[in-house]
């Protein structure tokens, strides 16, 4: 039978297609198109190849930056997947505190990012904040906005406020799929505590661990509101991360080369650590 | 290996049990014998698991004592106690190999690595997986993890007690049946006590010396298979054991006559029933005899199983099952006829000693 060739059906495509270059290869594009170019204003663009790009990944600036990126993720993750598998384990499996246990986790994570980063910043204020007042009292001189130190631990503890409880949520998820039978065969196997975490509770959670890992991970990389609310990058530069950089450099500075080659270069790394953790993930589950 | 003792033993989930009603566990009273091989046998919700539970000790009986060789041993943890079980779902430690999996009890006893890999080493000879030791346990398939889960109870040559909670409820059909013969043969060459739970009539017939028929909280009957069969104790196990289950009918009774409707049947002896409201014959349908001389009955159908054929009829409003030879023809005007070998009188619902 002959097939008839009708192409007006590639027309349906078409607001889908509108849609997706609007939103997405259009900006893109366009950043693309500024992080080759030098402009003066006027809309006159100069052809710059690669040297935003160069400049970029030889500047001392962008190197502290992810620095400070890569150590702010690290010690984040190192606190709050040891934190959120204590606190799951210690969740209640039955009763009225299950309940009451999910909703207080849930809380942190239903609170706009903005509003995280204005209740700390009120919360760690030295004259009116209940945490600021409370450690002046005891004699401790804190101050998140003069000293660096204290900008970072303020930075820590919010966001350890913020996310734990996403770590703890999954792990609980992973712990109560568990049976009973696991750990009434590891009494009679004669299990200790640590055993029995060890051997049953960990195994069991490691898919969800995995995917706690790569969510904070992603999710600590591009961090921006709740710093910037706080400290907005300060004392200095002490707590300027990558994306408060980009916009510092984009919209303060209006250098729009060297942003556009900075968002395209973190734009990469962080490709490149997601493909780090899909692999990784595949190929364990491959394994299994 | 040990006796086990259940003194008085009642268990109810609720917190102020009123009425028996509330207890899941009625009142247990026996004594099993050390080595023998017992099945708990009874529909869902008859108390088998609780029962079986509470002499894990992963239950504390609400009332009533558990001695293991004469010690009291209801107060003692599942550890202590020192019994084995295997549960309906295999378990295992993912992470670990085979090899390792049985040596953990041992592990966490803190038995001496040497001991440990000979008694590893004997128990996977035991349970044929010697091939698999270095294997990890999780790619195993569902029997072999079974097996597993019983041999870190074997592994451990002082348990008291094996358990079994319905262990080959995810095995393929063929393989239960290798599994099963296999527990039969650890049984016999090496005589440790074992309790089986299952709700599988076959299962508890093959498996065990004794059967424990449980039914709504209480064991109605411990006995042989053939006890079982040839003299239930109660209406319930004659239902629950044997394919099709026993026919049961009111019958009124004089002496040593009971008629059921205007018929009348000879007992082999006259039986005392002392003030009971319900009298019942019954008789399995292995001794309902099919011919042209007896109570006339009506055919309502005739299932061929192979081996033989079920044959569903009414006597006197009565439904009866019985069971015919496949080479046997059913006549035009069927009677039936009771083997007097076959007939049990229950008062309410309890069977009359002859």
């Amino acid at each position: 039978m002959e097939k008839t060739w009708n192409n007006k059906a590639w027309f349906m495509v078409l607001p889908v297609l509108l849609l997706v270059a609007f939103s997405a290869v259009i900006p893109l594009m366009t950043v693309v198109n500024y992080s080759v170019q030098d402009t003066f204003g006027n809309n006159q663009f100069f052809w710059a190849g690669a040297e935003w790009f160069e400049e970029i990944l030889h500047s001392d600036r962008f190197h502290a930056a992810l620095g400070r990126n890569l150590f702010f993720s690290l010690v984040i993750l190192l606190i709050e997947i040891p934190l959120g598998i204590v606190i799951a384990l210690n969740m209640p499996r039955r009763g009225w505190g299950v309940p009451v246990c999910l909703v207080l986790m849930s809380l942190p994570l239903l609170i706009p990012w903005n509003v995280v980063g204005t209740i700390w910043q009120v919360f760690g204020r030295v004259d009116i904040g209940l945490l600021g007042r409370t450690l002046e009292a005891l004699g401790i001189n804190y101050n998140y906005v003069q000293n660096p130190v204290h900008a970072w631990i303020t930075v820590f503890i919010m966001d350890v406020w913020h996310w734990t409880s996403l770590v703890v949520l999954l792990c609980y998820a992973g712990l109560v799929s568990i049976p009973d039978a696991f750990y009434q065969a590891a009494k009679i196997d004669g299990a200790s505590r640590w055993a029995v975490f060890r051997y049953i509770q960990l195994p069991k959670m490691n898919r969800v661990l995995l995917i706690a890992v790569l969510l904070r991970f992603m999710d600590s990389f591009m961090i921006y509101t709740e710093p910037f609310v706080v400290t907005g990058g300060g004392p200095g530069n002490s707590t300027t991360f990558l994306s408060i950089d980009l916009v510092k450099m984009a919209v303060g500075q209006f250098d729009l080369g060297p942003a556009a080659a900075m968002s395209i270069i973190y734009f990469l790394i962080i490709l490149l650590m997601s493909w780090v953790f899909y692999t990784v993930m595949t190929n364990y589950d491959a394994e299994r | 290996m040990a006796k086990i003792d259940l003194n008085h033993i009642r268990h109810a989930y609720g917190p102020n049990p009123q009425s028996p009603k509330d207890y899941a566990l009625r009142e247990v009273h026996h004594s099993w014998d050390d080595g023998g091989a017992y099945a708990l046998l009874g529909p869902s919700g008859c108390g088998k698991t609780t029962l079986l539970n509470i002499i894990s000790g992963l239950i504390h009986p609400s009332h009533g004592q558990l001695l293991f060789d004469g010690q009291d041993v209801t107060n003692l943890s599942t550890q202590e106690r020192n019994i084995a079980q295997v549960f309906q779902f295999p378990v295992i430690y993912d992470t670990m190999s085979v090899y390792d999996n049985l040596a953990f009890p041992l592990r966490n006893r803190g038995v001496p690595e040497a001991d440990i890999d000979r008694k590893v080493r004997e128990t996977l000879d035991m349970i044929d997986l010697a091939d698999w030791a270095k294997k990890k346990a999780r790619g195993l398939t569902a029997d072999q993890k079974q097996k597993i889960s019983l041999g870190r109870g074997l592994v451990r040559s002082d348990v008291n007690a094996i358990l079994f909670d319905e262990p080959l409820t995810v095995i393929d059909p063929h393989m239960k049946w290798m599994l099963r013969s296999q527990l039969k043969q650890l049984h016999r060459r090496f005589g440790y006590t074992m309790v089986y739970v299952t709700h599988d009539q076959t299962e508890a017939l093959t498996f065990a010396q004794k059967v424990v028929v449980m039914y709504e909280g209480e064991i109605v009957q411990i006995g042989t298979p053939e006890e079982l069969f040839e003299r239930p104790k109660h209406t319930f196990v004659g239902y629950f054991i044997g394919s099709p289950g026993m026919n049961v009918m009111p019958v009124k009774l004089a002496g040593a006559i009971a008629s059921l409707g205007s018929h009348r049947i000879e007992l082999p002896a006259p039986a005392k029933l002392g003030d009971a409201t319900k009298v019942e014959l019954g008789i399995r349908p292995e001794y309902v005899r099919l011919g042209r001389q007896g109570m006339p009955v009506t055919i309502a159908k005739v299932e061929d199983i192979g081996r033989h054929k079920i044959v569903r009829a009414r006597l006197e409003g009565q439904e009866l099952a019985i069971i015919v030879g496949e080479g046997q023809e059913i006549p035009t005007e069927p009677h039936v006829a009771f083997d007097p070998r076959g007939i049990n009188i229950y008062a309410d619902s309890w069977r009359v000693e002859g």
